[in-house]
């Protein structure tokens, strides 16, 4: 089998995200020669830490490589694949790279293939298509080949310290400067990759009520309630979101990144909780990766009833949700 | 200052239709492909709007659409949204769906761009989504920016401002929830967008008759776009479903809040 080189990037404290580990993971399932290749905020003591096994060990760190940038980010990522000479390349799908890999395999006149879940040693890569909706496998003869594996399908990687790397010298020139990070308020919590839980609030704690009216400030409490007492994902469909977009007096906490499937997010969690969400297929394919589902609604005839929840409650949720809070 | 906005956006099956793979002789497809309705990308449909928004605040801007299509789709599927915003259509015709090589739509589309009479690289904002609902790679607008030597990139953005000083301001999603805030100084920028904030516009007849008496020639003379692939699938097939889903009707909440409290805690 070819050579690999598994391209990694730290995060901004100097350690490796644990994507990375995955990544490595794969790479030794796949028993072929590896070199390896680091780069960003204290790129040499992290790749040296994990070295063990590895052929060649290259870094690129300093100032310019501690920021998560596309610019220098390419820079690093094309000078580490040339100086390692492998032909595949493996590395995590985070943002990060997902961001600089594409066109760094477009410099290098090679191709980037995303969401890799699995590899074989013949390099049948596995993927998913039209937004999970189908599967496939395949390969492609262009080199170099870049692979960036999904986080969170592969288990990571024991390792251990071995050679120190090779630190490259790489010229920058960029005209972006990350000035900081915007996180939601601690109280509007989003998706969040280590939750065991994800809970949807879907379009239906917005609409009229037994009673005739509607009660948002209500839902808002409950739904927030339940989500800080189970530190769950927040999750919503895409029409909760364009209600709020359409300036209807809504849940003013969800936004487009709380918004899963089709335009949304694909998290993956062990467990999934809808509420008022009809699970039509635009949203449920953004369930993909969530194992045990549940879903509280009116209709005993929506989409969840038809094999794409495990257990469905036919219940007003307002009530459900109101019961379930001095139980947790 | 005035901005070439260029977006690149392919067209996606409805998202209520159901997909089923197919072989061809040349790869997988999907049943009916023809057949199935069309939309707009949906992410590349918010660069679009976003690429409104920001044309308006600076007069003098113009905004060109590229897309690779089959033609006779794009065709059906501009009807709607040349009546959303003035754009101008760049049209390639040729096989869309989840199925093409990224590098080599990557390489049309850079070329196609790279054509476009008295394009002025200082001016240009390169946007499209992030990723397609059909291939959802998000490889493509790194490509295109790369063949065109573009290298300050944005993936998943939400929001782009412009400062008093001309520079981009631009909010790029990263993991855990949070926002990634970049300064770039000026223009040549590749900006892949996730939703932003922008709802979708509202149909105007006039603007749609407009846009359409320049796109229908643009669409007669739309050239082949010659792709290759250097992709061999080795199948291609629908998830097994292996849910058989319990309905739990006419029991009180107490008794459904308990059971749901209990499968947490597990």
């Amino acid at each position: 089998m070819e050579k690999i080189l598994v391209l990694l990037h730290t995060a901004a404290d100097g350690g490796l995200p644990p994507a990375a580990l995955e990544t490595l993971g794969v790479a030794q399932s796949l028993g072929a020669a590896w070199d390896l290749a680091v780069l960003g905020a204290n790129a040499a003591a992290a790749a040296q830490s994990i070295s063990s096994g590895a052929g060649k060990t290259l870094a690129v760190e300093g100032d310019a490589f501690s920021q998560s940038r596309y610019s220098t980010d390419a820079a690093a990522a094309a000078a580490l694949i040339q100086a390692s000479g492998a032909q595949i390349v493996l590395a995590p799908g985070t943002m990060r790279f997902n961001r600089a890999l594409p066109g760094v395999a477009a410099r290098l006149n090679g191709a980037a293939d995303t969401h890799i879940v699995a590899v074989d040693p013949s390099l049948n890569v596995h993927r998913w298509f039209y937004r999970q909706r189908m599967e496939g496998t395949l390969t492609r003869s262009t080199r170099p080949w870049v692979l960036l594996i999904e986080p969170g399908s592969n288990p990571a990687a024991t390792t251990a310290a071995g050679a120190p790397a090779e630190l490259l010298s790489v010229p920058v020139e960029t005209r972006t400067q990350v000035t900081g990070f915007q996180s939601p308020a601690a109280d509007q919590q989003t998706i969040r990759p280590g939750a065991s839980l994800l809970f949807v609030a879907g379009a239906g704690w917005t609409k009229k009520q037994k009673d005739g009216a509607t009660h948002t400030g209500e839902a808002g409490e409950i739904i927030l309630g339940f989500v800080q007492k189970t530190q769950s994902s927040l999750g919503s469909s895409k029409s909760l979101v364009d209600l709020s977009g359409e300036g209807q007096a809504v849940l003013p906490f969800l936004t487009h990144l709380h918004q899963v499937g089709q335009t949304g997010s694909t998290p993956r969690h062990r467990k999934g909780l809808a509420t008022c969400c009809h699970g039509e297929e635009p949203h449920v394919v953004g369930w993909r990766f969530i194992n045990e589902r549940r879903a509280i609604n009116l209709d005993p005839a929506c989409g969840w009833s038809r094999g794409k929840a495990d257990v469905l409650y036919v219940a007003d949720a307002f009530e459900v949700m109101r019961a379930l809070a001095p139980l947790l | 200052m005035p901005y070439q906005i260029i977006v690149c956006g392919g067209l996606a099956p409805d998202p209520l239709q159901t997909l089923e793979p197919v072989s061809s002789p040349a790869g997988p497809a999907l049943k009916n492909e023809m057949m199935l309705p069309a939309v707009f990308d949906p992410w590349a449909g918010h660069a679009l709007y976003e690429a409104a928004h920001l044309a308006k605040q600076h007069p003098g801007s113009s905004i060109k659409v590229v897309s690779l299509a089959p033609k006779a789709k794009l065709q059906q599927v501009m009807m709607t949204i040349a009546q959303k915003l003035p754009f101008e259509l760049v049209p390639l015709d040729g096989p869309g769906g989840g199925f093409t090589d990224a590098a080599s739509i990557a390489a049309v589309l850079a070329d196609a761009i790279a054509a476009i009479p008295g394009l002025d690289k200082s001016q240009v904002l390169l946007f499209g989504g992030w990723e397609s609902a059909t291939r959802g790679a998000g490889t493509v607008m790194q490509m295109v920016g790369e063949k065109l030597g573009i290298t300050e990139q944005f993936l998943a953005v939400d929001e782009l401002t412009i400062d008093a000083d001309g520079a981009l301001v631009i909010k790029e999603r990263v993991e855990g929830g949070q926002h990634q805030v970049s300064r770039c100084t000026a223009p040549p920028a590749v900006l892949a967008w996730a939703t932003g904030n922008l709802s979708e516009p509202a149909n105007h007849p006039q603007t749609g008759m407009a846009n359409m008496r320049a796109m229908m020639p643009a669409l007669q003379k739309a050239k082949p776009a010659s792709l290759t692939s250097a992709l061999t699938f080795a199948d291609v097939s629908l998830p097994a479903v292996t849910r058989q889903t319990r309905i739990v009707k006419d029991v009180p909440a107490a008794e459904i809040a308990r059971e749901i409290a209990e499968w947490i805690k597990q």
